[in-house]
C-alpha cells in the first residue's frame, strides 16, 4: 500500500467533515504561513515541489503563481477548475465529495499566495451534488474563521464563491472559463494577455485544476522534497490520482504515486483485465491524449515518461481498451464528441472536426476508400492551426491511430466492414 | 412573469454580486426552474434583470447544455454517448432509450414526462454505461434497469 494523501480521508459514501480534515492535520498549513505573512514562501515552496497541473496542460503550478506581478493591480483573483469535462475523467468529483475542505485550503493558500481577494470554484451542473457540499463546507470555513475578513488575526482578506456552470466541455479551457465566468459566451481567446496578466474582469487570475489545489496544503506543510520523494521517479513528483475505466475489472479512483507502472495499475489496482480480453492500448491521460500501444504496458505514469513515449500524462484518466476494441469506433466516438463541443469560433474545429468524423464513419461502416488515409492525416496536421488547444487535443487520439494502428484502418478498408463487429 | 417574491430575491442576489453579469446562468437557470424552459419572455426579463440585451442573453442561452430554448417534459434525460459509456454498452443508450420512449434524441414523450438529450462524457466512468435524469446520475445501466428506472418515475407521474 502507498502512503496515501489526498486520499487519507476517504471513506465509503462518506465526506471528510471539517474536524476530520483538522484532525490530520488540516488547515495547519494555512495558519503557519499566515502568521509569518509568508506568501513568498508558499509561492516558492511550490516552485520547488516541481507541482505541475493536474488538469492536463502539466504547467507548474508555482510559475503560474509567481507570473502574477508583485504590484499587478487588484483586486485578485483565484479560479479553481472543478468542469471536469475530460471523456473518462472523474477524479475531481471524488476528491470533492471525499474531503472538501482539503481543496478549500488549498484554495485559500493559492489565494494568499498572490494576494488575491476571491476563489472562485467553477463547477460543472452534472456535480450538483459537489456544488452543494462545497458551498456548504465553505460555510462552515467561514464559521472557523478560514475565510472572510482577517483571516486568523494575519489581515488577509479572502472569500470563496461556488459558481455553476450551464454545462459545456469547453468551459474547461482558462480563457473560455473567464469568459464563461463574466456571463459571456464562452469562445476562448488567443493569449495574450495572459489571464495571470489580465484575466476575469481584466484583472490578474490564475486558473488551477482541482487536484493541483489538493496538493498544495500537503505541499506547504511538509515540504517539496518530501512531495518530490512521494514518485517513483526522479522525473515525477507527488502522488496522482489516476481515474481508470474501460476493459478492467475494477474502474475508479486510486492515489498512487507518480511514475508508476501502467502494468501495476491496471493488474494490481484496477483489478487486472476482465475474463478473456487483452490489452490492446489505453488512453493514458483522457480524450485529448494519444492511443498508448501495448509496447508500452510498463511505462512509468509521470509526465516525462509519456512524452518521451511521443504521449501526455493528460489528467490521468486511463482508458483501457482491449483486442476486441475497434479503435476505429473509439476514434470515431472521440470525433462525435469534439465536433459536437466544439464552440466553433475558429475553421480548423469547426470545419475540420466534422470532416474528420465523416471519413472516419465512412471508414467505420465498411465505405472506407485507401485515399482517405492520408485525407485523415492532412486534416489532422490543420487541426494544430486553431486557436486554443481544443483541436490538437482532438488531434492527439487521431494522429495516433494513424500512426500506430493503421493496419486497423486498412484493415476496415480492405475488408469493406469493420473486422470488430463480428467479435462483439 | 417570475413571481414578485422570486423576481426580488433575484435582484437582491444581482446587487450583492461584483458584476451583474456574472449570474446570467443563474438566473437562466431560475427562469427555466419558473416557466420549464428559457421561453422568449425569458430572455427579456433575464437582460432586463442583469442589465445586459437579450442577444447577449440569447448568445448564452443557446451554448449551454442544461439551458433549453424549447420546451421540455418534466424528466430530462441525459444520457452519455462518449468512449467509455459507448463501450461499455452492449447496445448503444441511446438507442435503447430512444426505442422505449418512441421518441428521437431531441424529443420529448407525447405525455410530457421525457425529454431525451445526448450528452458527453458526465464524468460517471467508473459506473458506465451511465446517464443523467434531471442531474441524478444512474450507472451502470443495464436495459432491465432502465426499464426499472422509467416505470417508477411513470408511476410518480
Amino acid at each position: 500500500m502507498y502512503p496515501q494523501v489526498l486520499f487519507q480521508n476517504r471513506q465509503p459514501d462518506r465526506t471528510a467533515t471539517i474536524k476530520t480534515y483538522r484532525a490530520g492535520g488540516g488547515y495547519r498549513a494555512l495558519a503557519d504561513v499566515l502568521q509569518q505573512n509568508a506568501a513568498a514562501r508558499v509561492r516558492q515552496v511550490l516552485l520547488d515541489a516541481a507541482l505541475l497541473g493536474r488538469g492536463g496542460a502539466a504547467f507548474p503550478a508555482g510559475v503560474k503563481l509567481s507570473t502574477v506581478a508583485e504590484d499587478a493591480p487588484y483586486p485578485r483573483y483565484v479560479v479553481c477548475n472543478a468542469d471536469e469535462m475530460e471523456p473518462g475523467t472523474f477524479k475531481d468529483r471524488v476528491l470533492i465529495f471525499a474531503d472538501p475542505h482539503q481543496l478549500i485550503e488549498g484554495l485559500i493558500l493559492a489565494g494568499f499566495a498572490v494576494h488575491a481577494e476571491t476563489g472562485i470554484i467553477f463547477i460543472r451542473p452534472e456535480y450538483e451534488g459537489a456544488a452543494a457540499i462545497l458551498e456548504r463546507e465553505v460555510r462552515v470555513a467561514e464559521k472557523a474563521g478560514y475565510l472572510g475578513k482577517d483571516i486568523l488575526g494575519s489581515g488577509f482578506d479572502y472569500r470563496i464563491v461556488v459558481h455553476r456552470s450551464g454545462g459545456r466541455y469547453i468551459c474547461g479551457e482558462v480563457t473560455a472559463q473567464i469568459n464563461a465566468l463574466q456571463g459571456k459566451r464562452p469562445n476562448p481567446l488567443q493569449p495574450p494577455p495572459y489571464p495571470t496578466e489580465k484575466g476575469l474582469w481584466q484583472k490578474p487570475t490564475v486558473l488551477q485544476n482541482v487536484e493541483t489545489l489538493c496538493c498544495m496544503p500537503h505541499i506547504v506543510a511538509k515540504g517539496a522534497d518530501w512531495f518530490k520523494n512521494l514518485s517513483l521517479t526522479p522525473s515525477g513528483a507527488g502522488t496522482k490520482i489516476f481515474g481508470i475505466s474501460g476493459r478492467v475489472q475494477q474502474p475508479g479512483c486510486y492515489e498512487l504515486p507518480m511514475g508508476v507502472p501502467l502494468s501495476e495499475i491496471i493488474e494490481d489496482h484496477a483489478g487486472g483485465m476482465i475474463p478473456g480480453s487483452e490489452f490492446k492500448a489505453c488512453l493514458p491521460g483522457g480524450a485529448s491524449t494519444g492511443f498508448l500501444p501495448a509496447r508500452h504496458y510498463h511505462i512509468p505514469m509521470d509526465f516525462e515518461a509519456l512524452k518521451k513515449a511521443g504521449n501526455r500524462l493528460g489528467t490521468g484518466a486511463i482508458m483501457v481498451f482491449d483486442h476486441k476494441t475497434c479503435l476505429v469506433g473509439v476514434t470515431l466516438n472521440l470525433m462525435e464528441f469534439f465536433a459536437r463541443e466544439s464552440c466553433g469560433w475558429c475553421t480548423p474545429c469547426r470545419e475540420g472536426l466534422p470532416f474528420i468524423r465523416e471519413l472516419l464513419y465512412e471508414i467505420e461502416s465498411g465505405r472506407g476508400k485507401p485515399e482517405y488515409v492520408p485525407m485523415l492525416q492532412e486534416m489532422s496536421r490543420h487541426l494544430w492551426h486553431a486557436y486554443c488547444a481544443f483541436a490538437p487535443g482532438a488531434a492527439a487520439p487521431l494522429a495516433s491511430l494513424l500512426d500506430e494502428f493503421e493496419d486497423e484502418i486498412q484493415d476496415h478498408i480492405k475488408r469493406k466492414a469493420c473486422p470488430f463487429s463480428a467479435l462483439t | 412573469m417570475l413571481p414578485k417574491t422570486r423576481k426580488k430575491a433575484l435582484q437582491k442576489e444581482i446587487a450583492a454580486a461584483e458584476h451583474a453579469r456574472e449570474l446570467v446562468v443563474d438566473v437562466l437557470m431560475a427562469l427555466q426552474a419558473h416557466y420549464g424552459h428559457v421561453t422568449d419572455e425569458a430572455v427579456f426579463e433575464a437582460a432586463d434583470l442583469l442589465g445586459m440585451t437579450p442577444m447577449e442573453i440569447e448568445e448564452v442561452a443557446t451554448f449551454y447544455t442544461f439551458i433549453y430554448r424549447r420546451p421540455v417534459g418534466k424528466y430530462v434525460i441525459h444520457v452519455c454517448d462518449s468512449v467509455i459509456c459507448w463501450m461499455e454498452s452492449e447496445r448503444p443508450l441511446l438507442e435503447v432509450l430512444c426505442e422505449k420512449l418512441g421518441i428521437a434524441p431531441g424529443e420529448t414523450t407525447a405525455d410530457g414526462l421525457f425529454t431525451l438529450l445526448p450528452v458527453c462524457c458526465i464524468g460517471y466512468c467508473d459506473r458506465a454505461p451511465a446517464m443523467l435524469i434531471n442531474r441524478k446520475a444512474y450507472g451502470p445501466l443495464t436495459e432491465n434497469k432502465i426499464d426499472r428506472i422509467l416505470t417508477g418515475l411513470r408511476q410518480e407521474g
